[in-house]
């Protein structure tokens, strides 16, 4: 393989790991703090592109349409968890999945009201809209190199926020045992409801990133959660660390698999989760 | 009486720590052999290394004449050892035939029989029956366990483990959180089951250990103090000093 | 079971029974589609009523025995009945089995989660197979000959022949399960929901009872899968979606799990549910999520709970 052509794939499968570790970090934050379930994780995702297509029509500047868009998103997290998710806390996951999933349908269902069902376009935003050479033929979108360059950072971000702060030491130590916590003076409604908003800002966050290279378009969501899942799986629940690598790992090998051997690129991503089972069914960084 | 249990230096390491520490004793069909010791001592490991849950690090155990140290809990079972646990280990949403009606049925070959229902295996429902009258149970055969006093719960345990026709008995403090009243119907109870079984008792009741105990072993940190008959214990000075003194105040 | 119950089943049945006498077409196909979901649910409740295992994938041996039977009907000839279902369960336990070794080395979210993928993983090879007909899926367009013995009692071509041997076959996979239920293996299934650690202990090699557990309730399923896809004379992707997992799952919560009539409660009453909301409005899924959301604050037992019956998982006797 080309030298020039390799390292775009490695920059893509890095790019869409970075991505996809934006989704599941939040997922695997939300299950090893809260102990929930989030199936409608997905459905942020979807939000967040449709929320930059429409932000980014009356807001000229992209990156403060982020912004709003990150916003928002929080703020609706803050709702949901208040008003449905507090009240699954003690219940089965059972209860949880099925739950969330009746959420999964009245989010698509809204987002068919509020926008319809067409397929649609963000540009990208002009300061970064154009490429690098590598090669006489062969460039690289800087926009792409933007998104990864945020996700890393937002990484960066993830592991000061709970390994330095003291935010982030009640939520490590609130996983833990919630009533001790409590019992500490903290109130521990307060961070989940935080916790929870952050995960799925952190999902928005994706999507809007995500919309002028992907495209906006229904049923987003979905592929993207199954892939979260597996992330979570192979990582281990309730490892940020873990999400990191395994996001990486899926990404690469999912590009070098649409490359290389594309009859069986879909099935990838899930032959390797069955590899990480077999070996070592908590995932790598999981708690046995 | 034959032997029915030898261990020979039995040794279990956890990191550094000898949690016990070159145990030898022997356990004879018809007599009770309990160990006693302070918390700490080894006791629960001790009965975990003879079920099978946990593997030796060094030293042999024998048992009804087989070689079975290292064995997986669920062979050593089948060899006739049935073991009760310090923290009731039952089926709460069953009652209490049920669970052990399911102890007994772990005998049969297998349990993958699709067809016959399970109530109709005669065999299996009287010796389900036959332990639950034997601890005093009967009366509360279709009751849920979790609907049972926690003393019946203790029964129960020992129902179970009765109800698998073992020949060596190994009883993780079956005593464990009673009032006086249900103690001494335990007691009974393993006096009558020490009569046709080898029994190797772990307690902290010492009324109740003296009263029925043939052998005592006494253990101190992994270690073996002193063992022998009730009498040579509680004349036995390094003992009085150790444990019975402290147990005393 | 309790008396009453025990009548009102057998007067369900008896009205199941009579109703292709008076009834329309096309209420006959819907109530031969609601027999069908009720077997799949039925399947779905031996793993997570009985079993304790929460299964987000179990569109995948019902998909894969669709396209089974879709694989085995020549343009326009008839399969055997037989072999063809025999074939379609036969794949659906192949899958169950592999499937299974794979995942029940996970419990609780982990096991959520894996049976997902691997039902998405299903969906998206066929998805992306032009042979098996990509997205559109392929149409069946002769429904399989039931011969015995020479002698064919029914034309499964007419919908109220294939009412009946679905009806047949729903009242099978039920006293099936009943007998199984009952039985030591059974015994052993329920047990290990209740605690797994001590039928260990007690020498049960319980992972072997679960994955036989897994694939028993995956040949069920597959039984299902070949039902739908003669009755729907098409399969596509989306019967092996998770969205057809999702569905199934509400199903057997909404009737009340591990009750014996509760998965066919649960699928009759979510399919009139959705006939309803459908008639109401385009966007019916919302309604659909709503109610969702709604029985599981508030009903979470099921409507078994609002009938007052009794959980059957717990022996008494």
């Amino acid at each position: 393989m080309d030298p020039a052509i390799f390292l775009i794939q490695v920059l893509n499968g890095v790019q869409y790991g970075l991505l996809l570790f934006l989704v599941a970090s939040g997922l695997t934050l939300i299950f090893g703090i809260m102990g929930i379930i989030n199936l409608a994780h997905g459905s942020f995702y979807m939000l967040g592109a449709y929320l930059a297509f429409s932000l980014t029509r009356f807001i000229p500047n992209f990156w403060l349409s982020i912004v709003v868009g990150i916003a928002l998103a929080f703020a609706v997290g803050i709702i949901l968890e208040w008003l449905v998710m507090r009240l699954l806390y003690h219940r089965d996951h059972l209860y949880q999945v099925l739950l969330t999933y009746g959420l999964i349908l009245i989010f698509e269902e809204l987002r068919s009201l509020v926008w319809g069902d067409d397929v649609h376009g963000v540009p990208v935003p002009a300061a970064l809209a154009f490429s690098i050479p590598l090669t006489d033929t062969l460039s690289y979108q800087v926009y792409r190199l933007a998104m990864s360059a945020i996700c890393l950072a937002i990484a960066f971000g993830m592991y000061w926020l709970i390994q330095r702060t003291r935010l982030g030491m009640m939520i490590r130590a609130g996983s833990v045992n919630r009533d001790m916590v409590q019992s500490l003076g903290i109130n521990i409604g307060l961070v989940y409801r935080l916790v929870f908003a952050l995960g799925l800002a952190l999902a928005a966050l994706a999507g809007m990133l995500a919309a002028p290279v992907s495209s906006v378009y229904p049923g987003m969501g979905n592929q993207v959660l199954i892939i979260s899942f597996v992330v979570v799986v192979i990582g281990g629940i309730g490892s940020v660390k873990g999400a990191l690598v395994a996001a990486l790992a899926i990404g690469l090998a999912d590009t070098f698999g649409k490359v290389l051997a594309p009859q069986i690129a879909g099935m990838v991503v899930y032959l390797l989760m069955a590899a990480v089972l077999l070996w070592r069914p908590q995932g790598i960084f999981g708690r046995a | 009486m034959e032997t029915a249990l030898r261990t020979d230096a039995l040794k279990k390491m956890f990191g550094g720590l000898a949690a016990v520490n070159g145990v030898s004793l022997e356990c004879r069909v018809g007599s009770v052999h309990a160990v006693i010791g302070p918390n700490g001592a080894g006791k629960t490991t001790l009965i975990n290394l003879l079920s099978g849950d946990l593997a030796p690090s060094a030293g042999r155990i024998e048992i009804l004449g087989r070689q079975v140290s290292g064995l997986p809990p669920h062979r050593i079972a089948q060899l006739g050892v049935g073991r009760s646990y310090q923290r009731t280990n039952i089926f709460m949403g069953f009652s209490a035939f049920e669970n052990c009606r399911l102890a007994a049925q772990s005998r049969l070959p297998s349990s993958m029989r699709f067809i016959r229902s399970a109530s109709s295996y005669r065999e299996i429902n009287q010796a389900a029956e036959g332990a639950l009258e034997v601890c005093g149970l009967e009366t509360r055969r279709d009751v849920a366990a979790a609907a049972l006093s926690h003393g019946e719960r203790r029964q129960l345990e020992v129902a179970m483990t009765l109800a698998t026709s073992p020949k060596v008995l190994l009883f993780d403090e079956p005593l464990a959180g009673m009032g006086a009243e249900e103690a001494e119907r335990m007691v009974e109870l393993l006096r009558k089951l020490g009569a046709a079984h080898a029994m190797l008792l772990v307690e902290h009741d010492m009324d109740a250990v003296f009263a029925i105990a043939a052998t005592l072993t006494v253990m101190v940190d992994g270690r073996v103090l002193a063992s022998g008959t009730p009498a040579q214990i509680r004349a036995n000075a390094q003992v009085q000093e150790a444990y019975l003194g402290a147990a005393d105040d | 079971m309790p008396r009453p119950a025990q009548i009102l089943l057998l007067a369900v049945l008896l009205a199941l029974a009579a109703f292709p006498l008076v009834g329309e077409k096309f209420y006959i196909q819907f109530v031969t589609k609601v027999m069908i979901m009720a077997l799949f649910a039925m399947s779905l409740d031996l793993l997570v009523g009985y079993a304790g295992l929460v299964s987000l994938g179990h569109a995948l041996p019902f998909g894969l025995a669709a396209y089974a039977l879709m694989l085995m009907t020549p343009e326009y000839q008839a399969p055997g009945f037989w072999l063809s279902i025999a074939a379609s369960m036969s794949v659906a336990a192949i899958a169950s089995l592999v499937v299974g070794l794979l995942v029940l080395r996970t419990s609780g979210i982990y096991f959520i989660m894996v049976t997902l993928a691997f039902g998405q993983m299903a969906y998206y090879y066929v998805h992306d197979s032009k042979h098996l007909g990509g997205s559109d899926g392929k149409y069946i367009y002769v429904r399989p000959a039931l011969e015995m013995f020479g002698w064919k009692p029914f034309d499964l071509e007419n919908p109220a022949h294939f009412y009946y041997v679905v009806l047949a076959l729903m009242v099978f996979v039920y006293t099936t399960i009943r007998i199984l239920l009952a039985s030591p293996f059974g015994r052993v299934v329920v047990a290990i929901r209740e605690n797994e650690h001590r039928l260990r202990m007690l020498g049960y090699a319980t992972f072997r009872y679960k994955l036989v557990c897994f694939i028993l309730a995956g040949m069920l399923a597959g039984l299902a899968g070949w039902l739908a896809a003669a009755h729907d004379g098409l399969v596509n992707p989306e019967m092996l979606s998770w969205h057809q997992s999702g569905q199934l799952l509400m199903m057997v919560i909404l009737g009340g799990m591990g009750t014996p009539a509760g998965p066919i409660l649960g699928a009759a009453a979510l399919k009139a549910l959705e006939l309803v909301f459908q008639g109401w409005t385009k966007h019916w899924q919302l309604l659909l999520g709503l109610f969702i959301v709604a029985s599981v604050l508030f009903m979470p037992r099921g409507l078994a709970q609002v009938l007052e019956w009794k959980r059957r998982s717990a022996p008494t006797r």
